[in-house]
């Protein structure tokens, strides 16, 4: 009955017998409760709406074998994601189940114990973006949409259009137009309608909710946001198969809306809940980058409100000035005794240096920020060394290549001998 | 100062599915307090002890309120108000 499914196939459609149902769509602030179509704030309190599961009667024995004989990617947590029974949606471009690496150098540097780096540039267009589009862009070809949106930073941009071609859907992507060129031709390349706004990415954003209400389109991060945010959770359960199904002490990663990091903490709490894994939720840690760290700052004042910011930093991916998971962002931090910490862009660029030198792994400016964290979380001395951190590195460094320019020289020589002699002279023994 | 409230449509039931709203007023505030004055529904979905509630965004000529001087920010003749809910994930 359990059949292996080949790492690599995208079939769903095994005969299942126990999964959450899913139930409605639920206003965060006030808990009305909408059918589950393409809404996404509340007609009564303009909360921002939630995918309901319901939890009841799951045998966490059961479901832990069904997810291990699932398919590789991140559909082998379909009972955790807002599709009925029988709905499972195929996925060309399957993402997920990227490295969760140790990184006992990055550790050492630091002065901490144990350090684990989750590499969610590992996926199909090199950001955690793909797993919040592939059940976007899922949901969207369900409810019959025929054109998918997005506004973007980048990264949202790239998987948007990769994810519209894999399905044969036409797409329009929205992005500051100053956008770096790296995200700008990886976007472009899949055939979609690339518009490049000439303002920031709240602009885009305004932009993009206005047109929502014009145009017959599945805007992922809009209108079909309360789906999409539920891709982010398969992070958080990868993260726990990956080590032995138990949790992390702390987790470290980047704000930018605060969508994937809040998601982080609803997928670890429902696991927690139904009994997939023991113990209590990790100490929350959000990283921010100076130029751009409304919720960092809120933070810092004590406060509970976001007070919106006009972005200037090298890291675009997370400059959102108005970020609408911000309140919850913050709730997560404070109940668990975390934090949400800024750096500047000079700390982010020694970040990506940091990762990469001692782990290998080149992040994009987003990863700089969230390893820069890391680095003054434990500087402070915030952190214990008998924890276990697990830090997300949600971007690819090809994408941000002007962070790194001019941080090394390339040593340029004849193809001679001589000359390779005179620039690396052999020590000389004593 | 005749200035247009532009109403999301999601909410164009409390305007008998009027898109938009001409109103007078010198401020934000005062345009909205007209808006309800003519649609009492919209009052409570909007606001809440006065103030914008937190998941409501208003832009003038497509500019943050926030940025300005919230529900004091002055408005000109022909001004655009626009009311929106706040989403994210870039
Ligand atoms: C590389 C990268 N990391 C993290 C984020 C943060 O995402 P969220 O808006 O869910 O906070 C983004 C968003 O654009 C991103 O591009
Ligand atoms: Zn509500």
């Amino acid at each position: 009955m359990w059949e292996e499914i080949p790492p690599g196939t995208s079939a769903h459609s095994q005969a299942e017998v126990f999964s959450l149902a899913v139930e409605s769509l639920n206003c965060k602030e006030c808990g009305a409760s909408y059918e589950l179509g393409a809404a996404f704030f509340c007609e009564s309190c303009f909360g921002p709406l939630e995918v309901r599961y319901d939890h009841s009667g799951l045998d966490a024995v059961e479901l832990k074998r069904k997810i291990q004989a699932g398919s590789r990617g991140i559909w082998r947590y379909a009972d955790f994601l807002p599709f009925a029974e029988g709905e499972r949606p195929g996925d060309p471009l399957e993402p997920g189940m990227t490295p969760l690496v140790k990184a006992d150098r990055l550790a050492e540097r630091l002065g901490l114990g144990e350090v684990w780096v989750k590499n969610d540039a590992a996926n199909p267009t090199h950001s955690f973006k793909d797993r919040v589009v592939a059940v976007a862009v899922a949901k969207a070809k369900e409810l019959g949409f025929e054109t998918v949106a997005c506004a973007s930073t980048g990264n949202l941009a790239n998987a948007v259009a990769a994810h519209a071609a894999a399905a044969g859907l036409d797409s329009y992507v929205f992005v500051p137009s100053d956008l770096e060129e790296q995200k700008l031709l990886a976007t472009g390349v899949y055939g979609t309608k690339l518009v490049g706004i000439r303002g920031n990415y709240d602009d885009v954003n305004r932009l993009c909710t206005e047109l929502a209400a014009e145009r017959p389109w599945a805007f992922v991060n809009v209108n079909l946001r309360a789906y999409y945010a539920e891709g982010s959770k398969t992070l958080a359960y990868e993260t726990i198969e990956q080590l032995g199904w138990t949790l992390p002490d702390r987790i470290v990663g980047p704000i930018a809306s605060g969508s994937m990091f809040t998601k982080l903490g609803r997928g670890i709490s429902e696991w927690l809940e139904i009994g997939l894994v023991e113990g209590e939720l990790p100490i929350f840690c959000g990283a921010q980058a100076e130029g751009c760290s409304p919720v960092a700052t809120a933070f810092a004042d004590g406060s509970d409100v976001c007070k919106p910011q006009k972005p200037d930093t090298i890291a675009k991916s997370l400059a959102i000035g108005d970020p609408a998971d911000g309140p919850y962002a913050l709730d997560l931090a404070r109940s668990t005794a975390g934090a949400i910490e800024s750096v500047d862009d000079d700390e982010i660029r020694a970040g990506i240096r940091l990762l990469a030198e001692t782990t290998g792994i080149f992040t994009e400016t987003a990863g700089g920020v969230t390893v820069g964290v890391l680095a003054k979380l434990a500087e402070q001395g915030a952190i214990d060394p008998g924890e276990r951190v697990v830090v997300y590195i949600t971007g690819e460094g090809l994408k941000t290549l002007d962070a790194v320019r001019d941080s090394f020289q390339m040593h340029e020589i004849d193809p001679t001998l001589e000359s390779f002699e005179r620039e690396f002279a052999p020590a000389q023994v004593a | 100062m005749s200035i247009t409230v532009k109403i999301p449509a999601q909410l164009r039931a409390a305007t008998g599915g009027e898109g938009e709203v001409e109103v007078e007023g010198g401020t934000v505030g005062e345009a909205l307090d007209a808006v309800f004055d003519q649609h009492d529904g919209l009052r409570e979905r909007i606001t809440s002890d006065g103030d914008l509630r937190r998941f409501v965004n208003v832009y003038v000529e497509g500019e943050d309120i926030r940025f300005q001087d919230g529900l004091e920010t002055a408005v000109n003749d022909g001004d655009e108000v626009t009311i929106l809910p706040a989403v994210a994930g870039g």
